[in-house]
């Protein structure tokens, strides 16, 4: 496994990919939905609501990067989350 | 009636699992431990944290400035690409006998480049280019264009851009057309009726009855001539300079041509993750207007 060049920041990443799916699919099982129109337009379900957000993080992050080079990065952990919060509530 | 649920089919779709697993997964995540660790070879690698994605996203960087370049230059590649290939692909489709011999005929000569693999298109046009041998660059220099496609950008985009509207029209048409040909019989008699023109049957009846496969060229052309790579890089490789460096050209390079595979691994993952989101986009945008139109 050594050519997949382990460490542990990028396997805590992939654990908390593998939780969230484990529990979007137990949550899928034992608290089924029906999708809901939000302000994205479409209707969404929580898987949805998830992707949207992952996504979103992704581009929130590579923006910060690019606009203040990336020295500090708290600050776009606080708005990934306030974007988490208003995905998971209102999409 | 209440259906019986057989989970059997799981195991059937194991296989394919496992070949994903192997063939998408395990490289994706072998990138993206690459792109926040640094090496010095002998597959020792330390943490580096968030820099190569840093020197990714500054445009002052050496990579940096071509991955903004190489970023730019795909986008309006692949925006030329659809604005050309899709109103020609519909024509193309609209001049399709329906009936007869010559369907066949037709759409057999119509398909006939997108059975050609990609390598030997880009060799046939690299061929077809040159001013001493081919015949498009032999023709066009002897009526004095100034035609060069390894030292003018504007030829070498002109070159590229022809070759993708060659190998990938044919694909447009046969989606329009294969769309044009569901059109039921009773709106073109109800239209002839009502008196209507050619441009206005084709305007109300033939257009939103495309709209469905015509997103799906936009999503199959917009996602191949914005991963384009073999074509190019047998024709111009990227050049000259780096006029012609779509960003996975520019991704090989990096990756393989130089190993540098920090760099290489941010790069790819913010390419990705853009393929990615417009993907879904064009995805969630088909499947709104598949649910309005069926509302």
């Amino acid at each position: 496994m050594a050519w997949m060049a382990w460490n542990w920041y990028t396997a805590a990443f992939f654990a908390v990919i593998v939780l969230l799916l484990a529990v979007m699919t137990m949550l899928a099982v034992w608290r089924p939905e029906t999708p809901r129109v939000g302000i994205l337009r479409f209707p969404t379900t929580r898987g949805d609501r998830l992707f949207v957000s992952l996504i979103g993080t992704a581009f929130i992050y590579i923006f910060w990067i690019r606009f203040t080079g990336g020295t500090t990065m708290w600050p776009a952990a606080v708005l990934s989350v306030i974007y988490w919060g208003a995905m998971f509530r209102f999409a | 009636m209440e259906k019986a649920i057989n989970n059997r089919a799981w195991f059937f779709v194991l296989p394919v699992l496992v070949f994903v697993l192997f063939s998408s997964l395990v490289p994706l995540m072998t990138v993206i431990n690459y792109s926040v660790q640094d090496t010095m070879g002998q597959n020792n690698f330390f943490f580096n944290g968030i820099a190569w994605f840093q020197n990714l996203l500054d445009p002052t960087t050496d990579i940096g400035g071509r991955f903004a370049a190489a970023l730019v230059r795909n986008l309006l590649f692949s925006f030329v690409v659809l604005l050309i290939e899709l109103p020609l692909g519909v024509g193309a489709a609209l001049c399709i006998p329906r009936h007869g011999w010559k369907v066949g005929a037709t759409l057999v000569l119509i398909a006939l480049p997108l059975l050609i693999p990609y390598n030997v298109v880009g060799t046939i046009w690299q061929i077809f280019a040159r001013a001493d041998i081919g015949l498009l660059g032999y023709v066009l220099t002897h009526l004095g264009i100034a035609y060069n496609d390894t030292q003018d950008p504007t030829s070498a985009w002109a070159t590229i851009l022809v070759m993708d509207v060659w190998h990938w029209t044919g694909m447009v048409a046969l989606l329009a057309y294969a769309g044009l040909k569901s059109i039921p019989d009773a709106f073109y008699q109800a239209a002839r009726i009502d008196g209507a023109g050619r441009w206005s049957v084709f305007r109300n009846i033939e257009l939103p009855k495309l709209q469905k496969v015509l997103v799906i060229a936009v999503l199959l052309r917009f996602m191949g001539s914005f991963m384009i790579y073999t074509e190019p890089s047998i024709v111009t490789g990227g050049g000259p300079g780096e006029s012609t460096s779509f960003l996975s050209l520019d991704l090989v390079k990096i990756a393989l041509g130089q190993v540098d595979l920090g760099n290489g691994a941010a790069m790819s993952l913010v390419y990705n993750l853009i393929t990615l989101t417009i993907c879904w986009v064009f995805f969630t945008v088909m499947t709104q207007l598949d649910r309005r139109k069926d509302v």
